[in-house]
């Protein structure tokens, strides 16, 4: 490598081009952390929609699925049959058709992650304001 | 906490006022102890109804307690609105619908101030309530709708409302409104008037007509419904709501639109319209409604339109940064509901929690919404949708797929009150 040992320019000249190779590799860790944790909060938060009927991170109470620790082929199966007409349902397909299959994927991770814990429901109690 | 002394509760006093003493700050002072990096700042949020409590708990969840949360309510107990419409069919009573806030306050070491907000210095970040004050960081403003008697000044005091409720915050009011109708005679009328949209649980009024026909085909089968609908139609689940007044209700339900009303006799219960003058034997006015007066007091409303204009990304209210406005006050051409508020509010919580964070909010939020009305004791019929922010018309749009039920049904009774122990779940404990 006659060359490259005659050129005092190129060991620097290396020296950039990992530099810059670096720095690309960097930003895209950044960029994918970035992007990670932006698709995070949007399944997250979407999931906790979900809450209404199916309890917060899926700990439903009463009649309702509990999709806390639920198997994610088996939910993601559910969601998508929902979605085509596949599983007829009275409420769910009004919920499912607003999703993108993707999104119905990530929601399978997301609920079949979550813990199962039972937690009593809040209690009703007498009113005690007479006027307002 | 019960009689709070003059206090600025900023992310380095909080920590001072809570070391002196004042017991109820222990308990988010413990929590923060526990947590290995300070107190990211301080939300205040205003309003512990449906909107303002998940925002808070959500708050606390998703910044894993290092943001700080205080929550100033007026009221000493959350009383559910959702449900509220069956006190008056006779299935359920007040006290069903009737909850504490220590369980989330204590679960989520939330600071929770029993008080009124009297003024908002947005300049100062700092809310001025009738015993104290708070500085915050970020606000959220949670307050619900208010009532515009701007038309109808004489319904404006408690004692008018005493004998005309509006019913249309669930508490002491609807309970009244259920003892007018046990005391009315049978062959009486029960007329009520819908105001115009926008207005808080769109469907709620038709809902209220079924269960009071309701309670009169079991009880006073010789009387008779009246709506006076200052809108030109039924605004929600149409079809379904006029099929159930045909047939659960035939002859009962007597439904007259584009019917707005300008004048009322508390006295006699006359209430006048546009076109008509009648005679009620109970009379329920839902009066027109605006974003709540804490919206108001801090400028956070339209000159020419009561409701506030926000972010659909964070909440962040368009006039004013750094405070967020959340629930029934938002102006949006979405439905003022219950699983609405929720919605907004852990919007509002991930984006503030990230902005808190130096990160940036999701840029594009997904949420759902589903709303039960129940067409007598057991039997409902929903409206369900999935709304997604358009980023061209920068508002949550509801996607295709949605919709509403074939028909009201027992299964979806159920349905409806699952929702309801799941949602008080949600957002109680």
């Amino acid at each position: 490598m006659p060359f490259l040992a005659a050129s005092p320019v190129i060991p620097s000249f290396i020296f950039r081009c990992f530099g810059v190779l670096a720095l690309l590799f960097l930003s895209g860790a950044v960029h994918s952390t970035e992007s990670n944790q932006s698709n995070f909060i949007h399944i997250r938060t979407l999931a906790a929609s979900c809450a209404a009927c199916h309890g917060t991170n899926g700990n439903s109470h009463s009649t309702t699925p509990v999709l806390a620790g639920l198997d994610a082929t088996y939910f993601s199966n559910q969601m998508l049959a929902f979605k085509n007409g596949g599983r007829a349902s009275t409420v769910m397909h009004h919920h499912a058709k607003g999703l993108t299959d993707d999104e119905i994927m990530q929601l399978s991770h997301f609920f079949s992650e979550q813990k199962r814990i039972s937690t009593p429901p809040p209690v009703p109690q007498e009113l005690k304001a007479k006027h307002e | 906490m019960s009689n709070p002394t003059k206090e600025s509760i900023g992310r380095r006093s909080f920590i001072k006022t809570a070391g002196v003493g004042v017991a109820s700050l222990l308990i988010a002072n413990q929590t923060w102890a526990r947590a290995k990096k300070p107190p990211l700042g301080h939300v205040v949020v205003i309003g512990g109804g449906y909107a303002g409590t998940t925002a808070a708990k959500y708050i606390r969840l998703w910044s894993a307690n290092n943001i700080a949360v205080t929550v100033i309510e007026k009221q000493s107990q959350f009383v559910s609105c959702p449900l509220s419409n069956l006190v008056l069919g006779g299935s359920k009573t007040i006290n069903d619908l009737t909850f504490a806030y220590d369980v989330v306050q204590k679960n989520h070491g939330i600071h929770w101030v029993q008080d009124e907000v009297t003024a908002i210095h947005t300049d100062k970040k700092k809310v001025i309530m009738k015993r104290g004050e708070l500085s915050y960081d970020r606000l959220i403003v949670a307050p619900g709708v208010d009532f515009n008697y701007e038309d109808l000044p004489q319904l404006a005091s408690l004692e008018a409302q005493k004998a005309i409720p509006h019913a249309w915050k669930a508490g002491w009011q609807t309970v009244n409104l259920h003892e007018q109708l046990s005391a009315m005679r049978d062959g009486g009328v029960f007329v009520m008037t819908v105001p115009k949209m926008p207005y808080r649980c769109p469907p709620g009024p038709y809902e209220r007509a079924c269960q009071v026909a309701n309670y009169f085909k079991k009880h006073k089968p010789n009387s008779k419904v009246i709506i006076l609908d200052a809108n030109p139609d039924v605004v929600s689940k149409k079809g379904l709501f006029i099929k159930a007044w045909a047939d659960e209700y035939a002859g009962m339900i007597d439904y007259r639109p584009n019917n707005l009303i300008v004048d009322v006799d508390i006295n006699s219960k006359t209430v006048t319209t546009d076109f008509e003058t009648l005679k009620a034997d109970v009379l329920n006015v839902i009066p027109p409604q605006r974003a709540g007066k804490p919206a108001q007091i801090a400028n956070l409303t339209e000159p020419d339109y009561p409701w506030c204009e926000v972010s659909f990304l964070s909440y962040e209210s368009k006039s004013v940064p750094m405070v967020h406005v959340i629930g029934d006050s938002v102006a949006a051409g979405l439905p003022k509901s219950a699983h609405m508020a929720t919605s907004q509010a852990r919007v509002c919580a991930s984006a503030i929690v990230e902005l808190m964070h130096g990160r940036t909010a999701d840029h594009s939020p997904v949420f759902a919404n589903t709303c039960y009305s129940y067409v007598d004791d057991k039997q409902a019929m929903h409206v369900a949708n999935v709304y997604r922010y358009d980023a061209g018309k920068k508002i949550m749009v509801s996607t295709d797929g949605g919709g509403v039920s074939a028909k009201p049904s027992l299964q979806e009774g159920q349905y409806a009150n699952a929702w309801a122990v799941n949602i008080w779940s949600d957002v109680l404990t």
